[in-house]
This record gives C-alpha cells, sequence and structure tokens, in this order.
C-alpha cells in the first residue's frame, strides 16, 4: 500500500482524487454507490450568494465521447447551503469543499466570507470559469486582470485553502494561472468545461436552450492533460487536474503531467462507483512499480 | 429507497415488435425492492457515438423468476445496443431510481391507466400492483398503429384494456383522450404515461373532471441521481430534477399550460 496523501497548500488530502463540482451533488446522491470517506475530497455543487432556478430545459446533449450542459449554476444559495445542507455533510470524513461562483466580485467575496465561517469546510474553489451563466463566470476567467481582481478581493477576506478554478476557454491558461498564482491562490483547478454546441437537424435548431454549453467527458482530456502540463510549468503553486477522466491510468497521466491531485466528473455519471476504482487503480500501479508514494510520480514525466 | 449498482444477466430479449424488444435481467441475488413509475439507468458499453447511461422505465418485476423486465423502444445507437445483448450477457444497471406513483390508500376500483407509444411500458407494473392491492385498473392505451402495440395480453391480466390507434388499425380510432369508454364510466384516479402532448390532454381531462392524476415524464438525462441538475422540469417549486424528484409528478405541482 503506497501512500497516497498529498497536500494542497497547507490542507492534506488521504489521497489525490476528489469529485468535480456539478457531477457529485452534495456527496449524499451517491452514498449508496460509494463509501465517501474514501473519496480524498468532495467539491460540492457551485454555489451563490443567492438562489438561482439555472437555465431553461434542455440542458443537456449527448456527444460523441462526452456531453455538453448548460445548468446554468442553478443552487439554493449560500445562506440554504449553511442552513440545510451543511449540518448533513459536516460530519463525513473527507475534505468537503465548496465551489464558489458569483456574477460580480461582490458576490464571490460575501460568499467565501460567509463559507470561511463554516469549521468543517477546509476550502472553496472559486469557479471563475462557469461558461454557462451570462454574467460573470467564465467572463472573469478568460481574462488576467479580471482573474487577478477578483482573486484578491476573495484572498482578503478567505482565510483558508483557496483553489481557483480556470476555464480552457482562453488563449494562453498559463497566463491567467499566474495571474491568479501571483494574487494569493493556494492551488488552480482545471480544466472546467469547453464551450461547445450541438445542432438537431430535424428540427433545424440548438439542442441547448442556451445555444451553447459546456463540452466535458473524455473527448476532453487531451486538451485538459496538455493544458495541466502547460500550467503546472508555469506556476509553484499545486495544480489539480480535471477534464475526462474515466479511469486510474487517466488520473496517472495527469499526475504525470505535474498534476498533485485530480478531480473526476463526468465519469460519475456512467459509473457512480468510479471514484473509489480510481484510488485503488493508482494505488496498485504505485505498488506494482515500487512507489512509496504518489508524491513520487507527480510531474515525474520524462520529455 | 437504497439505490444499487448491479451486474445483471440477460435472460430474454425479444422483438415484440419491429422496434420494440421486451429485455428480461436477472441477478444470482434476490432483486431490490422496487415501485411502479421507478426507472433504472442502464449502461451502454463499446457504442462510439453514445456515452451516458440510458434510463428506462421498470416495465414489470416477476418476483417467482427473480427478473426484472423493460420494455424498450429502439431509436437510436444505444436502445439498438441494448435491442442486441445475447441471453446470457451482463448488463451493468442502476436502480432503482426516482420515485413512484402513488398507489390509493383504500382499493378503489376505478383507477385510469393512460399510456401512448412506449410510455405504456411502467403502467404493466403499476397495473399488476394495483391489482394485487385490490384495485381494479382499466387501461386505455394508445400507438400510432397496430404495429406499435405491446404486450396486450399481459395488460388484460390486471384489468380491462382499451386501445385507440391514430390510422385505426386496432381499437378506436384517434388519441387516449378520445376514447369513448371516457364517456361511460367515471374514473376516480388517473395515471398517464407517454408523448408530452398526449399528457397534457390526459392532465386536461383530468383537471377539468377534478380528477387526482399523476404524469411520468421522460426529460433527457444523464446522472440519474440528481447530482447533474440536467433533467429539470420547471414546476411550481422551481427546477426540480426529474430523475430524483419524478420521474412521476401530480399535474398540479407542473406549470403546463392545462
Amino acid at each position: 500500500m503506497a501512500d497516497l496523501n498529498v497536500n494542497i497548500g497547507e490542507l492534506k488530502f488521504k489521497n489525490p482524487v476528489m469529485t468535480a463540482s456539478g457531477t457529485f451533488g452534495y456527496g449524499e446522491e451517491f452514498s449508496d454507490f460509494v463509501d465517501l470517506e474514501r473519496i480524498g475530497g468532495i467539491i460540492v455543487k457551485g454555489t451563490t450568494i443567492h438562489k438561482r432556478e439555472g437555465n431553461p430545459y434542455p440542458r443537456m446533449a449527448e456527444t460523441p465521447s462526452g456531453m455538453l450542459n448548460a445548468v446554468g449554476l442553478q443552487n439554493k444559495g449560500v445562506d440554504y447551503f449553511v442552513k440545510e445542507i451543511y449540518p448533513r455533510i459536516k460530519n463525513i470524513n473527507t475534505n468537503i469543499i465548496v465551489n464558489v461562483s458569483g456574477s460580480s466580485i461582490e458576490d464571490y467575496v460575501q460568499t467565501a466570507e460567509i463559507i470561511n465561517e463554516l469549521v468543517n469546510i477546509p476550502a472553496i474553489e472559486l469557479n471563475i470559469s462557469c461558461p454557462n451563466v451570462k454574467q460573470g463566470g467564465m467572463t472573469f476567467g478568460v481574462s488576467p486582470v479580471a482573474s487577478a481582481k477578483v482573486v484578491k478581493a476573495v484572498r482578503s477576506v478567505y482565510k483558508k485553502t483557496l483553489i481557483v478554478k480556470l476555464t480552457p476557454n482562453v488563449t494562453d491558461v498559463a497566463e491567467i494561472a499566474r495571474a491568479v498564482e501571483a494574487n494569493g491562490a493556494d492551488s488552480v483547478s482545471l480544466i472546467n468545461t469547453l464551450l461547445g454546441m450541438a445542432i438537431d437537424v430535424e428540427k433545424q435548431c440548438p439542442v441547448l436552450s442556451t445555444i451553447t454549453g459546456g463540452l466535458s467527458g473524455p473527448a476532453v482530456k487531451p486538451i485538459a492533460l496538455r493544458m495541466v502540463w502547460q500550467v503546472a510549468n508555469a506556476v509553484k503553486i499545486p495544480v489539480i487536474g480535471l477534464g475526462g477522466i474515466m479511469n486510474w491510468k487517466d488520473a496517472v497521466e495527469f499526475l504525470l503531467a505535474g498534476a498533485t491531485a485530480i478531480q473526476i466528473g463526468t465519469a460519475n455519471f456512467i459509473d457512480p462507483s468510479v471514484t473509489t476504482k480510481v484510488i485503488d487503480g493508482i494505488n496498485d500501479y504505485l505498488d506494482r512499480r515500487n512507489y512509496k508514494s504518489v508524491k513520487d510520480i507527480i510531474g515525474a514525466l520524462s520529455v | 429507497m437504497k439505490k444499487f449498482i448491479l451486474d445483471l444477466i440477460v435472460t430474454d430479449n425479444t422483438f415484440l415488435q419491429e422496434n420494440f424488444v421486451l429485455l428480461k435481467l436477472t441477478s444470482e441475488l434476490p432483486l431490490p425492492e422496487m415501485k411502479p413509475g421507478q426507472f433504472a439507468e442502464l449502461r451502454i458499453d463499446g457504442s462510439p457515438t453514445t456515452f451516458l447511461r440510458r434510463p428506462i422505465s421498470i416495465n414489470f418485476v416477476d418476483r417467482q423468476r427473480n427478473e426484472i423486465w423493460f420494455s424498450i423502444h429502439i431509436i437510436g445507437e444505444g436502445t439498438k445496443w441494448l435491442s442486441l445483448l445475447p441471453i446470457g450477457s451482463k448488463l451493468n444497471v442502476l436502480l432503482p431510481l426516482g420515485n413512484g406513483f402513488s398507489l390509493p390508500e383504500t382499493p378503489s376500483d376505478k383507477p385510469l391507466l393512460i399510456g401512448g407509444g412506449i410510455g405504456i411500458a411502467p403502467l404493466l407494473f403499476l397495473g399488476e400492483q394495483l391489482s394485487k392491492q385490490g384495485n381494479k385498473p382499466t387501461f386505455i392505451l394508445g400507438a400510432r398503429g397496430s404495429n406499435d402495440l405491446l404486450q396486450l395480453e399481459d395488460f388484460s391480466r390486471y384489468g380491462d384494456v382499451y386501445v385507440t390507434t391514430e390510422d385505426a388499425s386496432y381499437g378506436e380510432k384517434g388519441f387516449v383522450t378520445q376514447h369513448s369508454i371516457l364517456n361511460k364510466v367515471n374514473f376516480d384516479r388517473i395515471y398517464s404515461c407517454g408523448p408530452k402532448p398526449m399528457m397534457i390532454a390526459v392532465a386536461k381531462y383530468a383537471k377539468s373532471k377534478s380528477i387526482f392524476c399523476e404524469v411520468s415524464l421522460d426529460n433527457m438525462m444523464a446522472c440519474g441521481v440528481g447530482a447533474c441538475l440536467c433533467c429539470v422540469e420547471n414546476t411550481k417549486d422551481g427546477h426540480l430534477c426529474v430523475c430524483k424528484e419524478g420521474p412521476v409528478f401530480n399535474i398540479n405541482q407542473l406549470l403546463w399550460q392545462i
């Protein structure tokens, strides 16, 4: 049994496998299928200062080796999270991380301040990369200046581990990552979904109510891997890799490319117990190759 | 209700009509408790154009043979793949998902089950359970033509069966809501599943007569457990997940123009 512990900032994870925001609910939805306490971290659904109904149906389109979604951050708001959801999940023995989103810098700051007070939430993932909202979200994440601004503002009020989730819908992701690092992020996670589109040829109209949506699943993995590698070479803070990870092999690819930890997203829809299979698979790989710690393979890619 | 991931074994996979199969699965262990109206997510492997599981309603549970049945309309690559599964092969299934229909607290001799197309599938399991609890269900089943009618003998085991077809090839010509039995009997509960325009027509009928009415929706779905929030229906309580808060809804909860 290899040592699977990793650290993101000052926060320790029992293993490098987390669940991606928006694909694992609040963890509870999956408790019949998987032992939640075996997972390194659970990143819960994107949370905003006020309740959001999200985008109209249809919000999803299946695509080759993936899917498009246009949920649009549907959630009941941070106060509901604090009152109703947090008490139910706070004692799950893993790192419960809240994905924080907003339409303005004030939204992000206020939500982060509220989450900062929750003892059993050791980190937030700042979502400056949602492609499915008209205001905020990705509009911050595509600009180094705007990214820097929102991260700086949140850093000034948020005292625990601050992860910033980056969008792949940019020309130079490393530039954004450096801007975020320079303004106090403890870690970056990438990639959020790639902007995509699907058309119903019989109706001759878009499948999604929002016309465009975010592409996820194995279709995006090579792009995600390339960006994680670029960012890991550009910043000193730990990188969390995600995008199309379906099995342990995919996860090991991201670790070799320089990710300190990984997130599993869309794969949860195909196999709700995939997370623990990936943890076991990483461990078997390390044992087979006589590594004592998962840290030994992080960024171990030879080029 | 506890949900399970199971590798089930195909015991039968037979074409009921040209584009419909009845897939029967079994398990070495007793199948979990399931309610009519609930569904399962069937895993599709090895198809390059499909990615997600396919949500399919539970057609019937045969406790004696420890079998679960799925009546499947072949409409794309995923359902085609399911229709080709050989006997003895394994299929990974998540079940039971969602909430079922509400059965009456005291037995009634006037429940009406109205289905159209492949939407009649969950009504067989519902009819059996209603009948088992002492109710006397009546079925109105609609199809485009006689080549789209499924399992009529199975339905007739649990109640009176009335049929409408759009081309008059079987039963009365027209839509389910035009069947003459509706003018003869005062039903006290209506359960419906089928194409949305049909369910809206059923809901209008139920509302006009102030009859309790539940409908089962089949919005496009990914996770099946309420995590991805893709399959939402706009309701009086906002966007609700059809997979988790449904698929069965009382018509009073929906925002349909009825």
